[in-house]
């Protein structure tokens, strides 16, 4: 009965880290009552079982894991999906449509859709099915995906979710993520959406250092404070509960950049009446400022 | 390049080598883990003058689909020397001898690698000379082996690899390219260290029972120097990529374990409302 590896070293593959009672785990083979690590990572021990946490590696499909996948084709009554790795998944209608059904499965989803999914089996034999039976599990509409690596994902998501509820609830954002490295995030503007990726790629980058959670939030509560007071105060950002009015339909609201910091505030204030009689009660966002604002100068 | 001449000898009156070796003394070796950015892993090795790249991909779906293996993962190596690695022009088709050394090493590798565990995949390993000066697939090997690591394939345990020959009667560790060329004999090898298995051993030219049992003590010795550099290497890269480690301990230690425990119940609770 012996450890040979302090917490948290990094171990190489065919290193011996522990004899005698010890249960092998993820990252290590036994061999005649001793435990070697077989990948490069971090090794722990927890109770008596001994495990190494990869620091790198391809997605490989575990049953009851939440993936985000896109669809590569259409087959009879089955979807084909891309989640990442080496393994292509597939999704039968019957695990993701209440019957009954059109016999035209594209219908429902087509080639290029983005779904957030579960894998419900997978082993050796047969490649991993998917099932979108289940809370939340749907087409993921407007919004991006990011990939990160997947052995990053857990810290990602952070203990009981810490990491992920915190970014949301700092950003106001939606996102979900998958255990495969795809992120979906929807963001209501271009900054916080950039804010939104910078956070992700940092605890990626960082994933093995302590208090990262903590960093994380004082970097994002800085930041957010930094967009605040950009924009103009009062005005909420929200694209999805604007009605944009006719006159400005044709513009793409997405691809407009906001304005730097100095010229919008002198623009937001010279509009403020003008808004005012126009739509006394709505919540105005800025790309609507900016338009009246062009109007206002006609004028 | 000039024109190469043979040496007058492969071993000096004093028992030197050529560039100034002891017959049991390897060239400096340096090897570099991450060299690639595009690649999942990759290493390179120089070790003399040879300079050689290997990168891993996968493991992922393997094409075309005729080749899949149902039980375990295809580990397909590719070697190829450059056009400007060797004094004369290397023409750029693959050669006999680059197709052999590719199931060569493929072979090595092979038996330290739990290919089981990605059944129907592949693994490819992509490995380019730069510049040959002997004992190039040793090297390749010595690469191939940190670069498979890198890419987080599980494996037994690194394969080091050395060639072990022999010159004016005297047998020499790690050969250079003159004294591949103008000695009596060259035994590549490769092993696993924990067990000393051997995973690649060839000979050319010829060699006693005596002097091949001793030529193979001498590449297991160098081999397992081999292998500490290799750890070396690999633990240096992964440090590096784990900053401020310093920073107080205890009570976030524990944070971090649990941080890695998350199951799948509470990921999907966290979708949006």
């Amino acid at each position: 009965m012996a450890v040979y590896f302090q917490k948290r070293e990094v171990v190489v593959p065919g290193q011996l880290l522990a004899e005698g009672r010890y249960r092998a785990s993820f990252g290590t083979y036994g061999e005649d009552g001793k435990i070697f690590s077989s990948l490069v990572g971090l090794a722990e021990l927890r109770g008596n079982t001994v495990k190494v946490v990869a620091l790198e590696g391809a997605y490989i499909p575990k049953e009851g894991d939440l993936v985000i996948g896109i669809i590569t084709l259409v087959a009879g009554n089955n979807w084909k999906v891309d989640i990442g790795g080496p393994y292509g998944a597939s999704l039968h209608a019957n695990n993701a449509l209440r019957r009954p059904y059109s016999d035209d499965i594209s219908e429902y989803m087509d080639i290029g859709d983005v779904i957030a999914a579960e894998i419900i089996a997978f082993d050796r034999g047969s490649g991993p099915f998917l099932g979108m039976k289940g809370r939340g599990l749907r087409v993921l509409q407007g919004g991006m995906i990011l990939n990160v690596s997947p052995a990053k994902i857990p810290r990602i998501i952070g203990r009981r979710g810490s990491m992920i509820n915190m970014i949301k609830d700092h950003l106001n954002i939606q996102t979900m993520v998958g255990q495969n490295g795809r992120i979906w995030i929807r963001a209501p503007s271009t900054e916080v959406l950039r804010l939104a990726i910078k956070a992700f790629r940092t605890i990626e980058a960082q994933a093995h250092t302590s208090k990262l959670t903590d960093r994380i939030s004082e970097m994002l509560s800085e930041e957010m404070a930094k967009i605040k007071a950009s924009s103009s105060p009062g005005n909420e950002i929200d694209s999805e509960e604007v009605d944009v009015p006719d006159d400005i339909s044709d513009e793409d609201e997405s691809d407009v950049e906001l304005e730097p910091e100095s010229e919008y505030e002198v623009m937001t204030e010279a509009v403020e009446d003008e808004s005012v009689e126009v739509e006394a009660e709505a919540q105005v966002i800025e790309e609507e400022d900016e338009k009246k604002n062009e109007e206002v100068s006609e004028e | 390049m000039s024109p190469e001449i043979k040496p007058d000898f492969l071993i000096s009156p004093e028992g030197l080598r050529v560039d100034g070796r002891r017959p049991d003394e390897m060239r400096p070796i340096e090897l570099k883990v991450g060299v690639l950015k595009q690649a999942d892993g990759s290493a390179s090795i120089r070790q003399g003058k040879t300079y050689i790249i290997a990168g891993v991909y996968g493991p992922r779906e393997l094409h075309p689909r005729h080749l899949t293996l149902n039980d375990r993962a295809y580990l397909r190596v590719e070697y190829r020397m450059a056009t400007f690695s060797v004094p004369d022009r290397k023409r750029p088709a693959p050669s006999r001898r680059e197709k052999e050394i590719s199931m060569v090493i493929a072979n090595a590798l092979k038996p330290a690698l739990f290919l089981e565990e990605f059944p129907k995949a592949v693994v490819d390993v992509f490995i380019q000379v730069i510049q040959a000066d002997g004992g190039t697939r040793c090297a390749a090997i010595n690469a191939a082996s940190l670069a498979l690591a890198d890419a987080g394939i599980p494996m037994k345990s690194l394969i080091p690899s050395v060639a072990v020959g022999k010159a004016d009667g005297q047998l020499i560790v790690d050969l250079g390219d003159e004294e591949d060329k103008y000695g009596q004999g060259d035994v590549p090898m490769a092993i696993i260290p924990n067990t000393e298995e051997l995973t690649l051993l060839q000979q050319d030219g010829s060699f006693t029972r005596e002097e091949l049992q001793e030529a193979m003590q001498m590449g297991i010795n160098a081999c397992k120097y081999l292998h500490e550099l290799q750890k070396e290497a690999l633990r240096r890269a992964y440090v590096k990529k784990t900053p401020d480690e310093e920073d107080d301990e205890d009570d976030e230690d524990d944070d971090f374990d649990d941080d890695l425990e998350t199951d799948l119940g509470e990921a999907e609770l966290m979708e949006d409302e």
